[in-house]
């Protein structure tokens, strides 16, 4: 039994005692929760037959978020809750309670949104999105500032709500792996090898050493094509676009590659239930291997412009800091998490194969600013291609697919993707077809820091420190 | 030292890829469907506007692609502005879910005729995977009035997400049917 299933008593318990929130989720009866229990996941449930349940937000602040969501999809209720305010849902579905037993109709005018007050001489309000200036996700930021220093934001997330977790139910894990694909655009890889590993659990199978190989090497291009990404975007909102030219250059030829040996610039739908989709295209090896070849090449200047100039310096160090004890309380893991001192890393622990092999040594800092959360990416990059020499060194022949038994059973994986580790869970019926599942971003605990990290930061530097963290709209709104 | 620099640079192919070829068949019927719905025309520059109406976030790390060197959008007269009060074009991404219609709209009105809209990866064209979801109303095709279209798009570039080469081969085409 993969997960401990408890007495309200018991939950009551768990809930006091405030330990290290991964997930919170549920099914129409049943609450779940999984939060690190030492070097492994614990999966723990509690049945809800009159749709309540204990809340953990009194002493877990990001169990907050979860429990708005699951009020608002499932339909289930926290009790004891610090806030009660709805989430995913902003009145504009058709039903109620989405993924509950019984959603009832819902026609009247959708509500306008509350938001914490900040009160005080001088406070005024910057309202911004969900439509923003520029190229990416949409969402709703309400700032109270003085002046131009920030005193308090807060994130209104959902407009990307697609009904994600309704979609996958009922189909057998091979069709519903477009979803996780999905989740996140950006994550495709990480978030389809968390949902491939959960169902190879439940149906009890494993993947071809082929498949576990290639897998590892497209997260590893996924991740470095994410840090060039973001370290490019990083300098360009400190006006310093010379270092975004030439990041953009290295991960376009990266996805080039990319496009040729998996027929995927992004990766999206090549790993799958069982292994995956296909197997590497003829000379798409030499291509990743010749821009990876530049990538390394290009890393020490690129390091040294990025950390010689003073004006690029000047916007990032010590800018929109996250401290160490802050992102403790929020278990934030990830490249957020790491550069506020905590060594987590998912392919160190729990750790999952080919990881075992390949020593992974969590890369921390201990400044928690933009500048640390830079440091952690570019020496990230050089850690993905050292382990990319050795997946490719030691890329093992043979088949890249097995079969999904239709069968009952539960599974869950945790997966380090570009941002941090990313959850899922799900349970398989006699069928073999998905009856539960949830996916779960890293960004869930990582915006809450960003509406922490900004406090006292001038309004100029928000893009920045939203840059450096750079949480997920789609992956936390489903 | 300037000549070494001078040097490699004179003997260095530039970066940027050929422009795209359009489809004739394509930009003539583009053409009649302007000419017949008697829009001015805008000539060889277009400002776009995107919005994100739900997408996953693959559409924007493309269209965003088309920004960089390689792509290098800009030479051809196109450039992403910050406001809808500035556009000529709506590049619309994503299955339109139902908590962003409203802001959709809103940005659609807060746009200048001639407004073109571009409905950029299947999502935007007719909802993709996820048609069907209590969440969304199914890209811009979906009826949002009885027999009536939310938006009609001047232009649909499918794919998921469409590669940047297909995303600018879509707007060469609509800047050659004005032509």
């Amino acid at each position: 039994m993969i997960r401990k299933n408890l007495s309200a008593t018991k939950w009551q318990a768990l809930a006091r005692s405030s330990p290290p929130l991964l997930a919170m989720w549920a099914d129409p009866t049943t609450i779940y929760a999984a939060f690190m229990d030492g070097a492994a996941p614990q999966l723990v449930s509690c049945p809800a037959p009159d749709g309540r349940f204990a809340s953990f937000s009194a002493q877990h602040p990001a169990a907050a978020w979860f429990e708005r969501a699951i009020q608002d999809l499932w339909g289930l209720e926290a009790v004891g809750s610090i806030d009660g305010r709805p989430w995913l849902d902003h009145g504009r579905w058709p039903v109620l309670n989405p993924m509950s037993s019984r959603p009832v109709r819902h026609g009247s005018a959708p509500p306008q949104p509350e938001f914490l007050e900040a009160l005080g001489a001088g406070v005024h309000q910057i309202a911004v999105g969900p439509v923003h200036a520029g190229i990416i996700e949409p969402g709703h930021f309400r700032f109270h500032v003085v002046g131009e220093t920030l005193v308090r934001l807060e994130a209104r997330l959902g407009y990307t709500h697609k009904g994600t977790l309704g979609l996958m139910l009922g189909k057998s894990p091979r069709a519903a792996a477009r979803f996780p694909a999905r989740l996140s655009g950006d994550s495709t890889v990480a978030h389809s090898l968390a949902f491939a590993l959960a169902a190879e659990q439940a149906a009890g199978i494993t993947a071809p050493p082929r498949a576990v190989a290639m897998r590892a090497a497209m997260a590893e291009i996924e991740r470095i094509a994410n840090h060039l990404n973001d370290w490019g975007f990083i300098c360009n909102d400190a006006a310093f676009p010379a270092v975004h030219a030439r990041t953009g250059v290295l991960r376009e030829a990266l996805l080039r590659a990319c496009h040729v040996a998996f027929g995927h610039r992004l990766m999206m739908d090549r790993v799958l239930p069982g292994g995956v989709a296909t197997d590497i295209a003829a000379g798409g090896l030499g291509l990743i291997a010749d821009a990876l070849a530049s990538i390394e090449a290009e890393l020490p200047a690129l390091e040294r412009i990025t950390a010689s100039h003073a004006s690029l310096q000047d916007r990032l160090v010590s800018t929109g800091i996250i401290a160490p004890g802050l992102a403790a309380l929020l278990n934030a893991g990830g490249v957020v998490g790491r550069a506020s001192g905590r060594a987590v890393d998912a392919r160190a622990v729990p750790g999952y194969a080919p990881y075992d092999e390949l020593e992974v040594v969590p890369i921390t800092r201990t400044e928690g600013d933009v500048a640390a959360r830079l440091a952690v990416r570019q020496d990230e990059i050089r850690e993905s291609l050292r382990m990319l020499h050795i997946i490719a060194a030691g890329m093992p022949e043979g088949e890249i697919m097995t079969a999904l038994p239709g069968r009952a059973g539960e599974g869950f994986a945790l997966v380090e993707g570009f941002r941090g580790e990313c959850f899922c869970w799900l349970r398989l019926d006699d069928g073999g077809l998905i009856q539960a599942a949830f996916l779960r971003d890293p960004s869930w605990l990582h915006w809450p820091l960003l509406e922490a990290a900004v406090q006292g930061n001038i309004v100029a530097d928000f893009p920045l420190i939203n840059k450096s963290i750079n949480g997920s709209y789609s992956g936390v709104d489903l | 030292m300037l000549w070494p620099s001078l040097a490699k640079n004179l003997i260095s192919r530039p970066l940027t890829d050929p422009a795209p070829a359009t489809r004739p068949e394509e930009v003539a019927a583009l053409a009649a469907m302007l000419e017949a719905s008697a829009r001015r025309r805008l000539g060889r520059s277009l400002a776009i506007r995107q919005v994100d109406a739900g997408s996953c976030n693959g559409c924007e790390l493309e269209i965003n692609a088309t920004q960089n060197v390689v792509h290098d959008l800009e030479r051809f007269g196109l450039r992403f502005v910050a406001s809808p009060r500035h556009a000529d074009v709506l590049l619309v991404t994503g299955p339109v879910t139902r908590n962003m219609r409203e802001a959709l709209e809103r940005t659609r009105a807060a746009t200048p005729e001639p407004c073109f809209i571009v409905a950029v990866g299947d999502c935007a064209i007719d909802g993709g995977v996820f048609k069907g979801s209590y969440a969304v109303e199914g890209g811009l095709a979906a009826e949002t009035r009885p027999g009536e279209a939310m938006m009609r798009p001047d232009i649909r570039i499918p794919g998921c997400p469409p590669t940047p080469t297909q995303i600018i081969q879509g707007l060469l085409t609509l800047l050659a049917a004005q032509e």
